[in-house]
């Protein structure tokens, strides 16, 4: 086969093929291993023919069968280099691999590459990168979104067949929106966090980017479980099973009022591409109905007190003492705190602490961080009480389609309110999956792009969610390529 | 011996750490240790790795629970754990894991003193600045060995109940031998696996209003620690004499002058933004727990005070002694249940008198000697004990056997016999001594006569003298009155 066909396919079909002995996975990996990566998706790849030292074991054994996998830059790896899109770990090479990543491995994956992000997962647009923005495949004047954006770029663009990406109030969800391909961030709790640096712990979750709804199911199978390295990690009950449903039956779809095709900031493509889907559903014989989820509207303030807070405490480490960048020239102590991470952090990263710091200072905590963890709970109860009379939500993901490189990096909270649908359910701790919906221009005009749908489902149903987003998958018959995909050589 | 503070009332709080004798550190699999090389017990945890994450110690929670109960304490349902920031280098994550509004347990009591409050942590790691200064100030640099970060520390902060300085350190010291009973700790002061802190005030007698504090540390001994408190006092009284103002300040004792040291002002003004940890979730001990650490604890101090005093008849200060110090109360018991016929009372006035002023000589000066450590078998001060009250040896010669088992162990029956220690039971042989005595001080004999009893000393004295102090006090002075014809 030639390295188009090879990485043409899908991760559930290399693997049927790599089991039946039609193709091996050394073959797969050099394939992608081979693909130019003009997107700056990657900030470290695997030479071709490396597979076999890669990861936990030699060879294609285990469930994935030496299946080739991009891992996002912010999971510890023993032995490569992790920088978390920052400058502060420029250099660090950890010491030991994330949960998330041995399970995979261990299951029979082979790194690949880690791929560019935002500082610390802090962003929308990947231009917080301290090593450079991702391109996006369809436009490469334009952001893939973020912070997984080089994850997303690098599975819609050929050159991994999918990744590992982290989600905080979107992060997973909202790049695959804007790449065109499928992202699931499971329930918190689902997958360890042992190992993935931490930006605000109390949301950060793994979970796969994908070219299809079942390869997401595939990879989520191996990745969640319980870790008694990670108290806060639960797995999910029963396990992942993998999707086969075709239609949507007895399903009652809800559309929240507050995150819907009317909500503030929606261009019309999204919403165009957004309805067609609603139609699919019910053409699917599923029931759609508006639902409201009145405190999500205050999610974007709540988020931005919670994550910055956690932020600001999880990135305090960062220090210079340790590992990673140290400042040579201070002379004293505070000198060495100030120089390293005054040197060492991007703009949007110090925001954040600042943010953080402020909204925990004494005097302001129950102003800000106490009402916003209120708020939280309110958010969490609407889902709740939505879910009693109905199966999933539905919203677009983003409400956008991908925007140009540098239109929103001197407008903080205009870049913010791209996670408008995704943060909401962060703060819920339920799990979604974003689907490509179609192709829609841009208000204003330009190349088509693509949309995303995001389907929400009650904590630790992924099974059910999976299901349902496979029938409509198919019913969707999504099956555009960006023009880069392969490095551009169609 | 507290302060003068004529006029004045002290009141002392004191905030106690001790760390927890687990195998592991509180948030890791990396062993505890003391005096291995720097930094070999590390781990992507207790380094602060990213990405890295805390689990919980489930001994720990154990050992403070047992704590908790031994105070007297409720123990929370749901306790959470969070996060106190400041950076600095022995604190590689720049935040502590503690607990803050909901502790593992509250409102108990020890003796006199109640307990505001009992709560996990984990300690720091240790700094060693290199230069003359042995500070941070003025050091040409500084090292970090995490061994000791990630230790389990419990927090005990009492009530301000303690109105002086040898209170608070009686009071530690049955904090101390409570907490060694369980076996949460080594509790060593010196070593600092206990650590205790003291907020000092004073107020006009009779007052109810609190004073403004003071925050006293590095007291690394249960003498610098009366020291240290009396110091403050005797300063803070000084100054409401002189219409001076107390500030409110954190004050270093300097144990090789025995004075304290204000410290620098930005060294503990913190805002450290305490919020609940999301790594960890809240700790909800189960019943199952709960009871087998209730079930497990030991009879503890202030149970065996009790039960010496009122059980035994053992005198206040001296059950004190025996209880407080599990040791000697242990090396007590054992004596007790030796099988001879000395009584209680009697075991515990020779062991917490006589016997522990005989080792403290035999150490010298800073040494200390635990009877349990010593020659003198709890069977050997038990047939001691019996032999005296039995008459079969005086007072004196008891204290000759117990310098010789001090010195070199072995049976007091041997050391009576070998030394020829026995009391002179022959009354023959006895009156011819007294009759001796007499004749050889005929002044006192007469002034006896004549009925100034005080003049009997000498003819006491020379039959003492003659029996090596074999004979019986009382049956001496019998004697001679008798042969003087005033029986």
């Amino acid at each position: 086969m030639s390295i188009r066909e090879l990485i043409e396919l899908s991760a559930a079909e290399a693997l049927r093929r790599i089991t039946a002995g039609e193709i091996s996975a050394a073959e797969l990996f050099d394939a992608y291993a081979a693909v130019p990566d003009e997107l700056n998706a990657y900030l470290w790849r695997a030479e071709p023919g490396a597979a076999d030292g890669n990861g936990a074991g030699a060879g294609a054994e285990g469930p994935l069968a030496g299946l080739p996998l991009a891992v996002k830059d912010i999971f510890c790896t023993e032995g490569i280099a992790t920088t978390a899109g920052s400058r502060i770990l420029e250099g660090y090479v950890p010491p030991y691999t994330a949960t998330s990543v041995q399970r995979v491995t261990d299951a029979g994956a082979r790194i690949l590459g880690k791929t560019n992000m935002d500082e610390f997962a802090m962003g929308s647009s990947n231009e917080n990168s301290a090593f450079g923005p991702v391109l996006n495949p369809w436009d490469t004047s334009r952001v893939p979104g973020g912070s997984s954006g080089g994850s997303a770029a690098a599975v819609a663009a050929g050159l991994a067949p999918w990744a590992l990406g982290t989600d905080t109030g979107g992060s997973i969800r909202q790049p695959a929106a804007l790449c065109g391909i499928v992202g699931l961030k499971p329930t918190y709790g689902a997958i360890s966090r042992y190992g993935m640096i931490a930006f605000a712990s109390s949301l950060d979750q793994c979970g796969p980017l994908t070219r299809t709804v079942t390869d997401a199911a595939l990879l989520l199978r191996e990745l969640q479980g319980r870790d008694e390295r990670d108290s806060t990690s639960v797995g999910i009950e029963g396990g992942v099973e993998l999707p086969s449903r075709e239609d949507l039956r007895g399903l009652r779809f809800g559309v929240p009022r507050e995150l819907g095709p009317d909500a503030e900031g929606i261009e019309a493509g999204v919403r165009e591409v957004f309805e067609r889907t609603l139609r699919r559903i019910e053409e699917l014989g599923g029931e759609v109905d508006e639902c409201e989820l009145p405190h999500s509207r205050h999610g974007i303030s709540a988020y931005y007190v919670i994550a910055p807070a956690e932020a600001s405490a999880n990135l305090a480490r960062y220090d210079g003492v340790r590992y990673g960048m140290r400042d040579p020239d201070a002379r004293d102590l505070t000198g060495m705190y100030e120089r390293t991470r005054g040197r060492g952090f991007g703009a949007e990263v110090k925001r954040r602490i600042m943010l953080g710091t402020y909204a925990l200072s004494s005097g302001y905590y129950d102003a800000y961080y106490g009402q916003a963890q209120r708020v939280r709970t309110k958010i969490a109860e609407d889902f709740r009480a939505a879910f009693e009379s109905f199966d999933f939500l539905v919203t677009p993901t983003a409400p956008t389609v991908a925007f140009e490189l540098g239109s929103k990096t001197d407008d903080p909270l205009a870049m913010y309110m791209n996670d408008y649908c995704t943060v909401p359910v962060s703060l819920a701790g339920v799990p979604a999956i974003s689907l490509p919906g179609g192709l829609a221009q841009p208000d204003g005009g330009g190349p088509e792009l693509p949309v995303g749908v995001q389907v929400i489902a009650p904590a630790f149903t992924e099974s059910k969610l999976l299901d349902a987003a496979y029938a409509l998958e198919q019913a969707i018959g999504f099956d555009a390529r960006p023009p880069g995909f392969g490095g551009g050589e169609a | 011996m507290s302060a003068n503070l004529d006029g004045y009332e002290a009141v002392i709080g004191l905030e106690i750490h001790v760390q927890l004798r687990t195998r592991t550190k509180m948030f890791c699999g990396c062993e505890l240790s003391f005096g291995d090389d720097p930094n070999v017990h590390t781990c992507p945890v207790c380094l602060a790795h990213p990405g890295s994450l805390p689990t919980l110690n489930e001994q720990a929670v154990r050992y403070g629970i047992q704590i908790g109960l031994a105070l007297g304490c409720e123990i929370a349902p749901r306790s959470i754990f969070h996060r106190k920031n400041y950076f600095y280098p022995d604190n590689p994550k720049a935040y502590q894991i503690s607990q803050y509004d909901i502790p593992l347990a509250r409102n108990g009591r020890l003796g006199d003193v109640r307990i505001h409050r009992v709560h996990l942590e984990e300690d720091a790691a240790k700094l060693i600045h290199v230069g003359e200064s042995g500070r941070i100030h003025g050091s040409d640099a500084s090292l970090v060995d995490f061994n000791r970060g990630g230790t389990p520390l419990v927090e005990i902060v009492t009530e301000p109940d303690l109105r002086d300085a040898a209170s608070a350190r009686e009071w530690l010291q049955l904090l101390r031998s409570t907490i060694k009973a369980i076996g949460a700790s080594d509790v060593n002061m010196e070593e600092g696996s206990l650590r205790c802190d003291a907020n000092v005030s004073i107020r006009p007698a009779g007052s109810q209003e609190l004073g403004t504090k003071t925050e006293l540390k590095n007291m690394n001994s249960f003498r610098f620690l009366e020291r240290g408190i009396e110091a403050e006092l005797e300063r803070q009284v000084a100054l409401a004499r002189a219409g001076e103002p107390i500030e409110q300040e954190t004050l270093h004792f300097d144990p090789r002058t025995g004075t304290l040291t204000p410290l620098r002002s930005k060294e503990y003004a913190h805002d450290y933004r305490y919020f609940p940890e999301p790594d960890l979730v809240p700790l909800a001990p189960s019943k199952e727990l709960l009871d087998e650490a209730r079930a497990s604890l030991p009879e503890l101090p202030a149970q065996r005070l009790e039960r010496y005093q009122s059980e035994l008849g053992i005198p206040e200060a001296q059950a004190k002694l025996l209880a407080y110090d599990g040791e000697l109360g242990d090396y007590f018991e054992a004596a007790v249940g030796a099988g001879t016929e000395a009584s209680a009372k009697g075991l515990a006035n020779w062991i917490t008198g006589d016997l522990t002023a005989r080792l403290r000589e035999a150490a010298g000066e800073e040494g200390e000697v635990h009877a349990a450590d010593s020659r003198v078998t709890p069977q050997a001060i038990a047939e001691l004990v019996a032999m005296v009250e039995a008459k079969q040896v005086t007072a004196q010669a008891g204290r000759e056997v117990l310098a010789k088992l001090v010195a070199e162990g072995g049976s007091p029956a041997e050391i009576v016999e070998r030394e020829g220690l026995a009391s002179i039971s022959d009354s023959g042989e006895l009156e011819g001594i007294v009759a001796a005595a007499i004749e050889a001080d005929p002044d006192a004999a007469a002034k006896v006569r004549e009925g100034n009893m005080k003049a009997i000393g000498p003819l006491v004295g020379y039959v003492m003298r003659e029996t090596k102090g074999r004979a019986d006090g009382g049956e001496v002075t019998r004697l001679i009155r008798k042969q003087l014809g005033l029986g």
